[in-house]
């Protein structure tokens, strides 16, 4: 699938212009759907709304982030499992804090261990055994679905607690609920990882030519197997705060992020093959993505009908972002 | 692939698993057959081999959909909402027409033509509009899930009795979906010997080289998304005949399943590298898989767990025997 032959191009420059591009292009879509809706019906881009938008937005985006991650180290890198990873933790924490405050610590732990957990097998799969990304998460995500039947027959649902809801409903600095604080934070460390460290260098590395890279000696398998369980922590930071949101985890609560969250990182401006892009885009992406579910649930059209429109818009604004170049003799 | 040691340690093995892709498939097969003999001795009855493909058969075709654009390094995540959109259509068609055979006959026709439809539309979006295929295809599996809602908005509208007989039935003492099994098999043996497959397989490999070398790359991946819709209608048709209703969501989960079956079958995701063959095989390796979880007495609630186990374990083992030969 990847066969993208730019190489020779002064890479700096070109990724940068690639970063800036679709992230103004996401930005303008996002103010013109905002425009539209309070046009459908007033009131739609209203602050409350709009906080509103970006709470789900903050879900889906941190779970972007580790997709982002797997992506950008190229190698066809994607991750199916976050799905499954999602629920899992959503049903763990809960168990774990069954609605006291006490709780939130150790569910945090917990959920933490066992998205790195899965995401470290999903690398030592797709590093030491080179089974295919999508192959070896495909594998994985029915596992997790599999683990998920087991635990529900033996465990409750499990609540949240209280401090947990209110970290994601309720106003905690300057109005804003914390799961927004805790998504920028997660925005800026990731613009810091991946700009600033030589972790960062080296997952663009990889990402764009691996072969070059492991020849200037990066550890091409201890990045990607860190890709791949830093998508897994994402994902279950994401199904805990899922948790906060809904109150308590229901069946498969998590597979509604699975493809969505690559739909976002796409429409962020990181092209499935790697090595370009970046997470500030991939923000702007989940935003979109989610403004335009939003602006969807106002029309009033059956839900066929809005699904319809929905996958018609996406193609849409795909178009908008990173087609394969022509073909060229 | 870069692959490090090349064509050294090719002995017999790995020449026989060349020319035959799906090998390894099949030694995995033959031991599912055994290992479902052994737990249970009736499994390998006539009457439950006949079960087995009339439950499975529409992820055979399924599968062979998926793996006509896998060929070309292509792939169908609006696989399983083509399967779900024909089967409403097929059913609703069917009820407004009457439900005589001629009814039932020109549904299938109409179904087929949606499913070619279908498949138009994803080469188009994903060859044509030169979009990144996952990410393009889950956008018009959505299209298409609306579009099944549309025609059938909730589960139930049963089939006509003709139909499902038919599909269940026996013909001259043997049942109709042997019948099926073989014009398909007639079929995907005619198309193994077209160009066409040549030239997917050439795109899959190295479009750059396969455009090149004077070949029309867009066209070749228009037409694999084409053969992809109509193989899934014809998945469409075989699970209409299996649960004798209509269900709009019916297809969602067998997106993942095909791709599955694909890879168990030996098949690059990549592309450039694969057979049919080893795809039908890969199906059937996971219907008997969930049937051998079965068997050897797992209880209910890891049942599920057992068999997503077994198949990660499957294709993982598929992978690794098929690189190590051709290595």
């Amino acid at each position: 699938m990847s066969s993208d032959a730019l190489p020779s191009r002064p890479a700096e420059n070109a990724a940068l212009a690639f970063l800036k591009k679709p992230l103004v292009v996401a930005l303008i879509l996002i103010v013109l759907l905002l425009a539209v809706g309070e046009w459908l019906s007033p009131g739609f881009a209203s602050p409350g709304q709009i906080l509103r938008l970006l709470i789900v937005a903050a879900l889906l985006g941190i779970v972007a982030a580790g997709q982002n991650l797997v992506i950008l180290g190229g190698r066809e890198g994607i991750d199916l499992s976050v799905g499954g990873i999602v629920s899992m933790a959503a049903i763990l924490a809960g168990n774990v804090m069954n609605g006291a405050d006490g709780g939130i610590l150790p569910a945090i732990l917990v959920c933490i261990v066992v998205g790195a957990l899965f995401g470290l097998i999903n690398g030592v799969g797709v590093t030491l055994l080179r089974i295919p990304p999508l192959v070896m998460t495909l594998g994985m995500l029915g596992v997790l679905q599999g683990l998920l039947v087991v635990i529900r027959n033996g465990i409750p649902s499990g609540r949240a607690a209280p401090g947990l809801s209110d970290f994601v409903v309720k106003p905690f600095l300057l109005g804003l609920p914390g799961i927004i604080w805790l998504w920028l934070l997660i925005g800026l460390a990731m613009a810091f990882l991946l700009r600033r460290t030589v972790f960062g260098y080296r997952v663009y590395a990889i990402g764009s030519n691996e072969q070059a890279a492991f020849m200037a000696g990066v550890p091409v398998k201890t990045i990607r197997v860190s890709l791949f369980m830093l998508s897994g922590v994402f994902a279950a930071i994401a199904g805990m705060c899922l948790l906060g949101y809904s109150g308590s985890s229901f069946a498969n609560v998590g597979e509604q992020y699975m493809l969505p969250s690559i739909i976002a990182v796409v429409l962020g401006g990181t092209p499935l093959s790697g090595g370009k892009g970046g997470y500030t885009g991939t923000m702007a992406g989940a935003v979109l993505l989610v403004l335009l579910q939003s602006i969807l649930t106002t029309v009033h059209i059956d839900e066929a009908g809005r699904q319809m429109v929905f996958g018609a818009t996406l193609v849409a604004l795909m178009l908008f972002y990173g087609r394969a170049k022509a073909m060229r003799g | 692939m870069s692959n490090a040691a090349t064509q050294t340690n090719t002995g017999g093995l790995g020449r026989l698993i060349r020319r035959y892709p799906f090998l390894p498939a099949l030694i995995i097969l033959v031991l599912l057959l055994a290992l479902n003999g052994i737990f249970e001795p009736r499994s390998l009855s006539f009457r439950s081999m006949t079960g087995l493909i009339s439950t499975y058969l529409a992820l055979m075709m399924l599968a062979v959909a998926q793996t006509y654009v896998v060929f070309s390094g292509d792939i169908d995540l609006s696989a399983g909402s083509i399967v779900s959109l024909v089967n409403v259509s097929v059913i609703v068609l069917m009820q407004k027409w009457g439900g005589d055979g001629f009814a039932v006959i020109a549904a299938c026709l109409a179904g087929a033509l949606i499913g070619l439809a279908c498949g138009l539309i994803n080469g188009i979006v994903v060859a044509g509009l030169r979009l990144q295929a996952i990410v393009a295809t889950f956008a018009t599996s959505i299209f298409f899930t609306g579009l099944a809602l549309t025609v059938l908005p909730v589960a139930g509208t049963p089939a006509p009795e003709a139909y499902w007989t038919t599909y269940g039935g026996r013909f001259f003492g043997i049942p109709f979906v042997f019948y099926a099994v073989a014009v398909v098999a007639i079929l995907l043996a005619i198309l193994m010997r077209m160009r066409l497959t040549t030239q997917m397989l050439a795109v899959g490999d190295d479009q750059q080289a396969a455009f090149q070398s004077g070949l029309p790359v867009t066209a070749i991946r228009i037409k694999g998304y084409v053969f992809c819709g109509l193989f899934a209608a014809l998945a469409a048709l075989c699970i209409t005949g299996d649960t004798a209703s209509g269900d709009p969501l019916v297809g969602g989960k067998m997106t993942l399943y095909s791709v599955a079956a694909v890879v168990l079958g030996g098949s690059a995701l990549a592309g450039g590298f694969g057979t049919v063959t080893g795809s039908l095989i890969g199906a059937l390796i996971i219907g008997l898989i969930n049937a051998l979880v079965f068997f050897v007495g797992t209880p209910s609630e890891w049942q599920n767990f057992v068999q997503g186990l077994a198949i990660l374990l499957a294709l993982m083992t598929g992978i690794l025997v098929s690189r190590g030969a051709r290595a």
